[in-house]
C-alpha cells in the first residue's frame, strides 16, 4: 500500500500555468489570475471528501460492470472516407495535413 | 393506455397515422410557432425548416400509399446540438465545431427516423454541455419561455425551452449531472435521465463518458414514455449499451403507486438536520405536497437518509472534468472543426483550442487535467472514484427498503439571466440534487409540480434503481395527475 498522499497544497498560479501548457491552452496574465481563483474554489469544495474514511473502498470508474464487448466478425462498411476528409481543415492525398511537428515551418 | 392527462405527441402521431391530418400541416404549424417567438427565446442553433417539410411530405406520401411510418409519425422533435445528424451542422454550441457536418447519424437519430419523427432543428446548449443555464453557449443565451428575463436551465436549455414554448412537442437532451432534469424543472416540462446504457450514446458528442446519457423532454409523462420507448434499446455501436430490449412504459403508466414504498432523501430535501442547505422553502413545500399526493394514491412515503449523496457534488466536479479533459483532447485542429494556423503542430493545437473553447470549457479541461496530473491523482480523482462507490452502495442500501426515492430536481426555480455567471461554484450548486443519479448510473426524472413563490415552475425528482424506469414512470404519472399537469 502506498502511503496516504501528503496534504495537498492549494492550487497556485504556477500550477495553472503548467496545467494550461499540458492542456494546450494559452492564457493571458489576467486569465491566469481569474482561473487560479476559480479552480481553487472548486477544489476547496472537494476538500469535504478529506473527512471521509476511504480505506479499503474500491474505486468506481464506471456504473456498469464492463467487460470487453465484441461484435460478430463480419465486415461492415465504415463511414465514407471522402466525407470524413471533407470536414478536415487541411488535406493532402487523402491524408490529414498538419504543420511541421518538429521545429518551425521553413 | 391513457393516463387521462397529456399525450400531445401521442395524439399528433395518431392523427397523422390515421390520415386525419397531414404531417406537413403538423410541421407547418410548429414552424409558425417558431417563427413567432424564436427571435426572443433563441432555443435553436439551427431550424431545419426545409428539411423538415421535405421529410413531412415523404411521410404523407407513404401514409397515402398505405404504409405506417411508426409511433412518432409526423411528430416534430428538437435535438440538442451535440447529437450527430449526417450532413447537418453539429456544433455543441462551440466555436471549435462551428460548421462541422457529421458523416454519420447518431443511433437515436436513426431510431427517430424509423419511428416516423421529423427532426425540426438543433437546440442551443451550454458549450459541450458544461453549464446549468445555457449562458455558456458560443452562439448566445437561450431565454426561459415562461419569463424571458430568466434562464431556462442547462445544459440542455434549448431543448427544454423548445418544448416549453411549443416549438416542438418533444426534444432530446443529454444529462451528465442534471442537464435534462434541471432545465425541465426550470421550464415546467417533463425530463428523463434513463439508466446509464439504456439509450445508445453512439453519435452523442462525448463530455464525461461514464456519466453521459441521452433522454427525452416532453409536455407530459406519457409523451416522455413514448419517446423513451423509441430511443431505448441495445446498440452494438455503443460498447456500454445494456444488452436488453427497451422497456414497455406506456403500458404501465396507469398502474398507479398503490403499495409502493417511496423514500424522501432527507439530505436533499432541505428539511431535517442532515439536509444540505440551499433548498428554497417554496421548493421544499412542493416536495412535501408531492409526497402527500403519492401517499394519497396509496404509496407509503417516509423520510430516509442517503448520507453520501451530500458528497456527490464534490466527487462529480472532479470526475466529470477529468473525463472531459481526456475527451476534449480530440479538438486539436487536425481532423475537423476550427484550425488556427501556426508554424508548428503544437502551436497550431494551442492556438486552435485557445480560440475555439469558451471559458467554462477551459476551466473544466484545466480542472480535469490538474486532478489527473502526477501528485494530485490520488488526492482528487482516486478519492472521488471511491466516493462514487460509497454513493452507489448508499443507493443500493436505500433500495432494499424503498422502490423509489424522491427529492427536488433543483434547489430553486429559474433564476435571472446573469445571476450566477460570475461564480462558477454557485452555478455548480444547481446540480446538487441531480448529480447522485449520474454517479450511480441510475434513472431519474423531473416532473413539474406546482410553482414557486415567484410563479415559476418547480420540478420534483423521482429516482429509481437501475432499469426500473417502468416503476419510475408510474409514480411520475401519479404526480402529474395530482399537479393537474400534462399537456392541456
Amino acid at each position: 500500500m502506498a502511503p496516504d498522499p501528503p496534504e495537498v497544497a492549494r492550487i497556485s498560479r504556477d500550477d495553472v500555468t503548467h496545467v494550461a501548457l499540458l492542456a494546450r491552452l494559452s492564457l493571458s496574465d489576467d486569465e491566469l489570475d481569474e482561473f487560479t481563483g476559480q479552480l481553487a474554489a472548486v477544489l476547496d469544495h472537494a476538500a469535504d471528501l478529506d473527512a471521509l474514511d476511504l480505506d479499503g473502498v474500491e474505486p468506481t470508474a464506471h456504473p456498469l460492470p464492463l467487460r470487453n464487448v465484441f461484435r460478430a466478425d463480419v465486415p461492415v462498411a465504415g463511414v465514407d472516407r471522402d466525407e470524413v476528409l471533407a470536414a478536415a481543415p487541411a488535406v493532402e492525398e487523402h491524408r490529414f495535413k498538419v504543420p511541421p511537428v518538429l521545429g518551425e515551418s521553413p | 393506455m391513457s393516463t387521462g392527462a397529456g399525450g400531445m405527441a401521442l395524439a399528433m402521431a395518431a392523427a397523422v397515422r390515421s390520415g386525419e391530418r397531414s404531417a406537413r400541416s403538423v410541421v407547418e404549424e410548429h414552424l409558425a410557432v417558431i417563427a413567432g417567438r424564436e427571435d426572443e427565446i433563441h432555443a435553436f442553433n439551427l431550424v431545419a425548416g426545409d428539411a423538415a417539410l421535405e421529410r413531412a411530405d415523404l411521410l404523407d406520401r407513404s401514409i397515402g400509399a398505405g404504409d405506417d411510418p411508426g409511433p412518432l409519425a409526423g411528430v416534430p422533435v428538437a435535438l440538442k446540438d451535440n447529437m450527430c445528424v449526417r450532413g447537418v451542422p453539429t456544433t455543441c454550441s462551440s466555436r471549435i465545431l462551428e460548421g462541422w457536418r457529421p458523416p454519420y447519424d447518431a443511433t437515436v437519430v436513426e431510431h427517430l427516423s424509423a419511428a416516423g419523427a421529423v427532426v425540426i432543428g438543433k437546440t442551443n446548449m451550454d458549450e459541450f454541455a458544461m453549464g446549468s443555464s445555457t449562458e455558456n453557449s458560443a452562439f448566445g443565451i437561450t431565454r426561459n419561455p415562461l419569463d424571458a428575463t430568466r434562464v431556462p436551465g442547462g445544459s440542455s436549455g434549448g431543448s427544454a425551452a423548445a418544448v416549453a414554448a411549443g416549438f416542438a412537442p418533444l426534444a432530446l437532451g443529454s444529462d451528465t449531472g442534471g442537464s435534462i432534469r434541471q432545465p425541465a424543472a426550470l421550464c415546467g416540462v417533463v425530463g428523463v435521465k434513463p439508466t446509464y446504457g439504456a439509450v445508445s450514446r453512439y453519435g452523442l458528442v462525448a463530455f464525461a463518458s461514464s456519466l453521459d446519457q441521452i433522454g427525452p423532454f416532453a409536455t407530459s409523462v406519457a409523451d416522455a414514455a413514448l419517446l423513451l420507448e423509441v430511443i431505448a434499446g441495445h446498440d452494438p455501436l455503443d460498447s456500454t449499451s445494456i444488452p436488453a430490449a427497451a422497456p414497455d412504459l406506456l403500458g404501465v403508466l396507469g398502474r398507479g403507486v398503490e403499495g409502493l414504498r417511496i423514500g424522501i432523501i432527507e439530505e436533499l430535501s432541505g428539511s431535517g438536520p442532515r439536509s444540505l442547505e440551499g433548498i428554497a422553502p417554496d421548493v421544499q413545500a412542493r416536495l412535501a405536497e408531492a409526497a402527500a399526493a403519492l401517499e394519497a394514491a396509496g404509496a407509503t412515503v417516509e423520510q430516509t437518509s442517503v448520507p453520501f449523496t451530500v458528497y456527490g457534488l464534490s466527487a462529480y466536479y472532479v470526475i466529470a472534468p477529468a473525463e472531459a479533459s481526456s475527451n476534449l483532447a480530440r479538438y486539436d485542429g487536425v481532423r475537423y472543426g476550427l484550425r488556427v494556423e501556426a508554424g508548428n503542430a503544437v502551436d497550431m493545437n494551442t492556438a486552435t483550442r485557445t480560440a475555439g473553447f469558451g471559458d467554462e470549457v477551459k476551466r473544466r479541461i484545466m480542472l480535469g487535467t490538474y486532478a489527473l496530473s502526477a501528485g494530485y491523482y490520488d488526492a482528487y480523482y482516486g478519492k472521488s472514484q471511491k466516493v462514487r462507490t460509497l454513493i452507489i452502495e448508499d443507493f443500493l442500501r436505500a433500495y432494499e427498503s424503498y422502490d423509489l426515492l424522491l427529492s427536488p430536481t433543483a434547489p430553486t426555480t429559474a433564476f435571472p439571466i446573469g445571476a450566477k455567471t460570475a461564480d462558477p461554484m454557485l452555478m455548480y450548486l444547481n446540480d446538487v440534487c441531480t448529480i447522485p443519479s449520474n454517479l450511480a448510473g441510475h434513472p431519474s426524472m423531473s416532473v413539474p409540480f406546482g410553482v414557486g413563490d415567484d410563479g415559476m415552475p418547480v420540478g420534483v425528482q423521482v429516482l429509481a434503481p437501475a432499469n426500473s424506469e417502468p416503476t419510475m414512470f408510474r409514480a411520475a404519472a401519479v404526480l402529474e395527475a395530482a399537479a393537474g399537469g400534462g399537456a392541456s
